[in-house]
């Protein structure tokens, strides 16, 4: 059956506005959820909420000040733990690589970034705090390690594949030892994508919540210890905002304020990062 | 004489006399005792080798704890739908039954607004809106999950309950799917929740799928005198076919993985209702609620077992995801060359 | 004339590839000798061996001996990084280190094993630059990018950045063949001044080239040695029948 012209344009123009209306639909919630964490989130914001810990239940006021700086160390904790194996492991991956061990290599760290981050957080419960005989800051960085490494591992692998063969080339013919080739050039070259993966890798964990549940858990005070249990941002977000008290839903909006505003400006530094190495 | 090249290379054997042939001055370095490529070499393999070790450790930490609700239960696990902690019997029938239908509803929902978002950002729209959209959906998948559930538990689900349920259960109550009392924190909520989460990756994923679709196709419909649509249904639909599934099943792992959002607004009741307006529990929600405040060796084990089945469903998700993904991408580079 | 470089039944293989065969031949010290033959013919592959730049190619096996100053440097003992600052090596495409200033590519080879004082460094890059015959045109811009150069003055760069680090032996593989005819020109002359001081091994794909600049020539076919001898010989009265079809361009 052939059908007219005008029939085909008009088919046309309504799967176009199917189209469009599939767009709305995808933005709206999304729009809203930015507009709530905004408008509820500056409305509870105060110079409080960054400088105290959670006021006892019942009291208004309060901050998360404990929850930030713990967040802050745990993140620290696990790039110290997270980089290294991630930044040398892809630089074995592109420079040694092409065996079949590399490739057996690739696709663990392909299954651990598909594994739910709640798993890490059961399996750095089994293997820290089991033994270690309490919840402490540590576990929760060595989680949150474990959602690193794979993200590190393969964008910075990307990075140093895409370094031409021939600058390591120059360096070698220059009598410069391969490992410093591969540290001051290789690396060297690509470091604004390296660095774009890390930045993309650190705004990832920051707000990882499951795989704290477990191994950080969370604390209502100031707490600096590793060796302890130790407050998280995104944990402190989730216990208020599954609380009954509308003080605490508050202060959760701050929250949620708060990291999103971290992460964005994570993600855009890394796009910008990105986008110089393009332009070059 | 005959040397493999390789082995040669991080052969840790120091400098010989050759090197100081000559009395020139060179770069320093000549006299260093110890091989540093070897040194490297080993390191970083050592290193990309701890990658695998974290695996093989994940894996055997979750067989082995699981061992005692595996060996106490057997199949039973998956199929009783007693989880009484106090009497020592658990059954995860109800938390299987709760991740599968949110997440498979979530990406019912999810799957058809992303596509059709992603060929508008791609196809129809003019240049720069696709430019700014792109990005915009690319940032919004990178929200971490503890925030979609805050908003979820705190203006979503009061809006069901006050808006949504009701008129569901008024109009649609003859329904069994509909049936009940407006809970908010619900099935529903859930379900909603997971679609607003994956729309994102879905979207920005399809969109890669979509732009390796050949020019030459697209070219090949049009002068045939098609339309737009035409162009989409007879071209780059069929083209993208499998990447596009590919990037539904991706979006299906993450959600049957997602554990923050959906335990803030499911209601965390181990039900099997067949109404979406109930509260119910998943997998990865009951492990969040309760593996840290465990009352038995038996009870950690039954949640590690259910961590243990999770863990293999969303590996075998997202394999069969990537193959499907890696297959357009590979006939991509094949029909190219 | 003393003999730098010597080659004893050098045969190199890739996984299954034989792409040179059985090559012995010798090179003497400050004295330009160019491979020639159509591409393909394992000119490269042959070059590359002199410094060991197969090292890095997992499939690659070399065989036979190479002596640089009667020593093989594929014995068990020696380092290959050592060898390398022995026998420099400029290749085809230009390839300054893009994330350096002119005055850093210069002494790369020093930076990149460790530090070097400032009035040595200095002294050094002058030197070399003035060697290169680059001196005036950067002088004045020794801070700025490397890839601020044109092709051609990033190549004398390259030569600049090879000498600096004071190597006996200098490979050339197609030094000219990405530049424009006057930069070419430049690079020619070039090689006739540093073969005071060094022996230069070229390989190039242009006859015109090799019998400009070479004080002998090579002729490489199909991973064969077909002949080698003063490049005066080679072009007037070459023995081989398939030498003189080549350089009187009847093939290749």
């Amino acid at each position: 059956m052939i059908h007219s012209v005008t029939f085909r344009k008009m088919k046309n123009r309504l799967m176009n506005f199917i189209m469009l209306a599939c767009t709305l639909a995808v933005l709206v919630p999304l729009g809203l959820i930015f507009f709530h964490i905004v408008k509820m989130g500056l409305s509870s914001l105060s110079l409080d909420f960054f400088t105290h810990i959670p006021a006892p239940t019942g009291e208004a006021g309060g901050g998360m000040a404990n929850g930030m700086f713990g967040s802050a160390i745990m993140i620290a904790g696990a790039s110290l733990i997270g980089l290294p194996i991630g930044i040398l492991g892809a630089i074995y991956l592109s420079e040694f690589g092409g065996t079949r061990v590399s490739n057996v290599i690739r696709f663990a760290a392909d299954v651990l970034s598909g594994t739910p981050s709640i798993i890490t957080g059961m399996v750095a419960y089994t293997l820290l705090v089991v033994p270690m005989k309490g919840f402490s800051g540590l576990a929760g960085s060595v989680a949150l390690a474990m959602i690193m490494i794979p993200i590190v591992l393969r964008t910075t692998e990307e990075q140093l594949k895409m370094v031409p063969g021939s600058l390591r080339e120059a360096s070698l013919a220059l009598g410069v030892p391969f490992w410093r080739t591969s540290l001051k050039v290789t690396l060297r070259s690509a470091l604004s994508g390296v660095l774009t993966g890390i930045l993309l890798a650190v705004a990832r964990i920051a707000g990882e919540t499951a795989p704290l549940l477990f191994t950080a858990l969370g604390n209502q005070f100031w707490s600096k210890n590793v060796m302890q249990p130790m407050a998280a941002l995104p944990l402190q977000i989730f216990s208020f905002a599954i609380a009954p008290y509308e003080d605490w839903h508050k202060l959760a909006w701050a929250g949620a304020l708060v990291l999103v505003t971290v992460m964005f400006a994570l993600s855009l530094t890394a796009r910008y990062f990105g986008r110089t190495k393009q332009a070059r | 004489m005959e040397i493999d090249a390789r082995s040669s290379y991080c052969s840790n054997e120091t400098e010989t006399k050759v090197a100081s042939v000559t009395a020139r001055r060179r770069p320093t370095q000549d006299t260093k005792k110890v091989n540093g490529d070897y040194v490297f070499r080993c390191l970083t393999t050592l290193f990309a080798l701890s990658i695998l070790a974290i695996l093989a450790l994940m894996i055997y930490e979750m067989t082995g704890e699981s061992m005692p609700a595996i060996k106490a239960f057997g199949w039973k696990f998956v199929s009783s739908r007693e989880w009484d902690a106090v009497q020592g019997n658990f059954g995860a029938l109800p938390y299987l039954y709760g991740s599968v239908v949110s997440s498979v509803l979530a990406l019912l929902l999810a799957t058809p607004l992303s596509i059709g978002a992603a060929l508008f950002i791609t196809e129809v729209a003019p240049g720069r809106m696709g430019a700014i959209v792109a990005p915009l959906v690319e940032l919004l998948a990178a929200i971490p999950s503890v925030i979609y559930g805050l908003w979820g538990v705190l203006v979503m689900a009061p809006w069901l309950q006050s808006t949504v349920q009701p008129f569901l259960i008024e109009h649609f109550g003859f329904i069994p799917l509909f049936q009940g009392a407006p809970y908010g924190v619900s099935m529903l909520a859930a379900i909603f929740i997971l679609m607003i989460m994956v729309v994102p990756i879905i979207t920005s994923i399809t969109r890669e799928v979509l732009l390796a679709v050949p020019q030459s196709q697209k070219e090949a419909a049009i002068a045939l005198g098609a339309t737009r649509w035409e162009t989409i249904k007879i071209a780059i639909l069929p083209y993208g076919k499998s990447g596009i599934l590919g990037a539904a099943i991706l979006g299906l792992g993450r959600a049957i993985g997602e554990t923050m959002a959906v335990t803030m607004v499911i209601g965390n009741a181990p039900n099997i209702s067949l109404s979406l307006l109930s509260p119910a529990y998943t997998m990865p929600s009951v492990i969040a609620n309760e593996f840290a405040e465990t009352t038995s060796k038996l009870h950690a084990s039954a949640l590690m077992e259910i961590g243990l089945i999770l863990m293999v469903v969303t590996l075998v998700v997202n394999a069969l995801a990537r193959l499907l993904i890696w297959s357009v991408s590979r006939s991509a580079k094949g029909g190219a060359a | 004339m003393n003999n730098k470089v010597q080659l004893d039944q050098v045969n190199i293989h890739f996984g299954k590839t034989h792409a040179v065969r059985d090559i012995s031949m010798t090179f003497p010290e400050n004295s330009v000798t160019a491979i020639i033959g159509p591409s393909g013919c394992g000119k490269s592959t042959l070059l590359r061996s002199m410094n060991r730049m197969h090292d890095l190619v997992p499939s690659a096996r070399v065989t036979g001996k190479i002596l640089v100053d009667n020593g093989d440097i594929y014995d068990r003992s020696v380092d290959p990084v050592a060898i390398r600052r022995r026998v420099g090596m400029v290749f085809q495409k230009p390839n300054p280190f893009p994330a350096m200033s002119i005055y850093d590519n210069v002494i790369a080879g020093y930076k990149l094993n460790g530090r070097l004082p400032r009035e040595e460094a200095d002294e050094i890059v002058e030197s070399c630059l003035k060697r290169v015959a680059l001196w005036d045109e950067v002088k004045d811009r020794l801070k700025s990018n490397a890839m601020m150069l044109s092709g051609g003055q990033q190549q004398r760069l390259c030569i600049a950045r090879t000498i600096a680090v004071k190597p006996e032996v200098i490979l050339m593989d197609e030094p000219a063949s990405a530049l424009d005819p006057i930069s070419t020109l430049k690079i020619e002359e070039l090689i006739e001044e540093l073969k005071e001081r060094y022996t230069i091994i070229i390989v190039t794909h242009n006859m015109q080239q090799a019998a400009r600049v070479s004080d002998y020539t090579a002729f490489l076919y199909m991973g064969d040695l077909v002949e080698c001898g003063e490049t005066k010989k080679i072009f007037t009265t070459p023995e081989v029948k398939r030498t003189e079809d080549y350089i009187t361009g009847r093939f290749g």
